[in-house]
């Protein structure tokens, strides 16, 4: 089975209440993470995201001004410089399913309804750690795959359609400098 | 900040509506293979953890409850304006979310009760106050008589149990020509439970 170490991944955790930013940090620091940034808001997290990279982000939903479902939004830029693909677990007091598919539509990676456990934080991480999905953009979307389950039976109407694709390998940084150089 | 490795490029594959963005796993080097006997337990080091911040949980919840009485005064005061309507709720909503881990489920199911009226009612000023006043002052009561007398807790379930079907009532009333809201009233809720 896999593991995970905690201790090379970068954690940005935002939530407006202390005290489950302080039940985040304290399962993080078990876990073995060592870089755990916090924000207290959106708008801090946003900028925290542009400034440290973090590997994985956990927010809370329901937040002043800035909440956490505008963040996602604003993460899920494919031409921001920061990195767009950066899983994103909501971690909320919402618990309505209408609700993860609003967060789903918005980019979110996982959901988790609260009372948060140890389980279950460990659980989603090793997820996005372990099993990243791809990400599929569209004129309207930009976010993980948002199908996890291949349904044969499914009637309804088609979001995408699914005729040949051309393959395009993108070059990395580095063939980009060779040929540069 | 530690050094991170540089992102490995992505795979696209090109559909005529949309894309499909591959990319070799980012956080790969963060997973190491372990057979079953690895005797390390992340999940039971964190549980331990938060056993050891619990003693921290009462004030914790008594602050959190200081500030949903705060926010309900202020109603009180000048009645549901978007400020006070957003603090009352954000207030029930994060005991909802919290309380349970802290160890006060009953009032968790209290405040997530109050968070449906607030949400669902379609006039907050046409709610009847009492049935606000009750949840916050059962929310109250419960954090300050938090117990570990099973009859007690008995108790706190019913009088939050309670609080939920007089709450449901209301929002299905007075909802009965705004069929997207009774879908959500009715709807099951995803939270996990013990």
């Amino acid at each position: 089975m896999y593991r995970i170490d905690f201790n090379k991944l970068r954690f940005l955790v935002c939530d407006d209440n202390p005290h489950m930013r302080r039940i985040l940090r304290t399962l993080l620091h078990s876990f073995g993470a060592r870089e755990v940034y916090e924000a207290e808001d959106g708008a801090t997290a946003l900028e925290m995201f542009g400034h440290y990279a973090p590997d994985i982000v956990i927010t809370d939903w329901a937040m002043p001004i800035f909440d956490g479902l505008e963040l996602a939004q604003m993460i899920r830029q494919p031409e921001a410089n920061g990195n767009p693909y950066a899983p994103i677990l909501m971690l909320t007091g919402h618990s309505e399913k209408r609700r993860v598919t609003l967060a789903r539509d918005a980019g979110v990676t996982e959901f988790l309804a609260k009372p948060v456990s140890a389980k279950a934080l460990y659980q989603r991480i090793v997820s996005v750690v372990v099993n990243p999905r791809p990400f599929i953009k569209t004129k309207t979307y930009f976010g993980p795959d948002r199908r996890r389950n291949v349904n044969n039976a499914y009637i309804g109407p088609e979001r995408r359609s699914g005729d040949s694709a051309e393959t395009m390998q993108q070059p990395s940084l580095m063939d980009k400098a060779r040929i540069a150089g | 900040m530690m050094a991170k490795p540089k992102p490995p490029a992505p795979q696209i594959s090109a559909y005529p509506d949309h894309h499909v963005i591959t990319r070799p796993n980012p956080l790969r080097h963060a997973m190491r293979y372990a057979d079953d006997t690895h005797a390390d337990d992340p999940v039971a080091r964190a549980e331990q953890a938060l056993a050891d911040l619990s003693h921290q949980f009462g004030g914790w919840m008594t602050a959190e409850c200081g500030r949903l009485i705060a926010a309900h005064a202020a109603v009180l005061a000048s009645g549901f304006t978007p400020a006070a309507r957003d603090e009352l709720f954000r207030a029930a909503h994060d005991i909802k979310g919290d309380a349970a881990t802290f160890g006060y489920a009953a009032a968790a199911a209290a405040a997530a009760s109050l968070c449906r009226v607030i949400e669902h009612a379609p006039d907050l000023a046409a709610v009847p106050a009492d049935l606000i006043a009750h949840h916050v002052q059962a929310i109250a009561a419960i954090v300050r008589e938090q117990t570990d007398d099973v009859r007690r807790i008995a108790v706190a379930e019913t009088l939050s149990t309670r609080l939920r079907e007089v709450a449901d009532d209301y929002l299905r009333a007075v909802n009965r020509d705004r069929p997207e809201h009774l879908e959500a009233i009715r709807a099951p809720s995803i939270a996990p439970r013990d």
